[in-house]
């Protein structure tokens, strides 16, 4: 299994990336880290006359914090973000979503832009970007963009990028007084897709003098893997926002998520065991979230 | 494409198509055959190598993406305490059929300078993206963890 005959480019700058790009036309395909597209070109699903590597554009590797938000380069690995500085604490659920992708050499290789490009209903990191209200800059010979990620995913394998503009930079909202998060992803073994993937992301806030009240003010919930693409649930969101974080709560948004969800049944679960996973992960990740905002 | 790589410490030219996987080009052009290309899709590790010191599958990476890296395969791991773990795995006892070897053997050299202390459970999630289908793998987390220990002793 060989890709077809293609041509090569590796730019450093963005914008001889950009006339690459727009010289290649439709037939052109921006290449990253390669982990979901050169298995696809293997397997002449994709057959792109021209790749266009932006690995070595400058600028595009690296966590950083700009307060309080995180900033992530689209170009960032996998690995690096269990190895950053910056994902502790209050961003410790990015080191959870991300020790649970695929295997350490794809983790090598793999980087966050391209997955979130890539648009694979079954990966991870959209459903946690979502949950956490991400936002993703995009950059065309028109200019740049921001877009929030519940916009930026259109469906399986589609986002709102245009064949000529690049994925930069990804950003995390950090306003809230405590923030957490989870990932909770059930898979048969090592390596494969989530049968079932719940991203959650809660902030909270004390409200009161005399007496402390902890009130959630932020909340994601998002799935992986029970749909046609990754989606949050805002009605479950809406639930929680507003409110006292409690266990009778957090089962409430589970249900109404569960309640929402129509799975198919696969080789990797039937409807109705994939919709009680995804009951007790909602409500596990919420726990957990709550248990370790910072 | 004219490209140049560090391969096992030695810069090395290649002329290759841009659609040619690394792994195919090292094992074609470059010698090496340890490299293998086994299930096609990007799944079973056996074409494991190290880029610039971490394990990477050398099937999931173009040759020419490549261009001006350090690749390290298992015939240029060094002397230390990388090659007192990585000899345990010559052991036909161990790894009976071979296939996974050299992929185990760069895993555990890059593990072991990266956490000279890991864990068992540490050295099991590193060799989670190698499979071998002879042993369960017990028996060889039980030889990395006794040459880590070893080696640091």
């Amino acid at each position: 299994l060989y890709p077809a005959a293609l041509d090569y480019v590796a730019p450093t700058s963005v914008a001889s990336a950009l006339s690459a790009l727009v010289d290649g036309g439709e037939d052109a395909k921006i290449i990253s880290g390669g982990q979901s597209l050169i298995p696809l070109l293997r397997l002449r699903f994709a057959a792109p006359s021209v790749l266009v590597d932006v690995r070595r554009l400058p600028g595009m590797r690296g966590i950083s914090v700009d307060a309080p938000d995180l900033v992530i380069g689209a170009l960032t690995r996998h690995a690096d973000v269990l190895s950053s500085p910056h994902t502790t604490g209050r961003w410790a659920f990015l080191r959870v979503a991300a020790s649970q992708i695929a295997d350490p050499q794809v983790r090598n290789l793999g980087t966050l832009g391209g997955a979130l490009a890539h648009a694979d209903p079954e990966g991870d990191w959209a459903s946690v970007m979502l949950s956490a209200s991400a936002e993703v800059t995009l950059v065309s010979p028109r200019g740049t963009r921001v877009v929030p990620v519940r916009e930026f995913l259109l469906g399986m394998f589609t986002t709102v990028l245009e064949p000529d503009e690049i994925l930069t930079t990804i950003r995390l909202p950090g306003k809230a007084q405590r923030l957490g998060g989870d990932y909770q992803k059930l898979s048969r073994r090592v390596g494969d897709f989530a049968s079932v993937g719940v991203a959650v992301v809660l902030g909270v806030r004390e409200r009161g003098l005399v007496r402390k009240q902890t009130v959630i003010e932020q909340a994601g919930i998002s799935l992986t893997a029970v749909g046609p693409i990754n989606t949050a649930v805002p009605v479950a969101e809406d639930l929680i926002i507003g409110e006292v974080p409690s266990t009778e709560l957090f089962k409430g948004a589970a249900e109404l998520v569960a309640r929402g969800l129509s799975p198919h049944d696969d080789a990797r679960g039937s409807a109705d065991y994939k919709r009680a996973v995804v009951r007790a992960y909602v409500v596990r990740g919420l726990q957990n979230a709550f248990r370790t905002a910072a | 494409m004219k490209i140049s790589i560090e391969l096992d410490g030695s810069e090395t030219a290649f002329d290759v198509e841009p659609r040619t996987l690394l792994g195919q080009l090292l094992r074609d052009q470059g010698g090496v055959s340890g490299i293998r290309l086994d299930c096609e899709t990007s799944t079973c590790g056996a074409c494991t190598v190290l880029l610039d010191g971490e394990p990477i599958k050398s099937c999931a990476m173009l040759g020419v993406m490549a261009d001006g890296e350090r690749i390290t395969t298992a015939a240029g791991l060094g002397s230390g305490p990388e090659a007192v773990v990585t000899s345990v795995l010559d052991s036909d006892d161990l790894l009976p059929c071979g296939e996974c070897r050299q992929a185990m053997q760069l895993v555990a050299a890059a593990l072991v300078r990266a956490q000279p202390q890991a864990t068992r459970a540490e050295i099991a999630r590193a060799l989670s993206g190698t499979i071998c289908r002879c042993t369960g793998y017990q028996t060889v987390v039980d030889a990395i963890k006794t040459a880590i220990d070893g080696a640091r002793a």
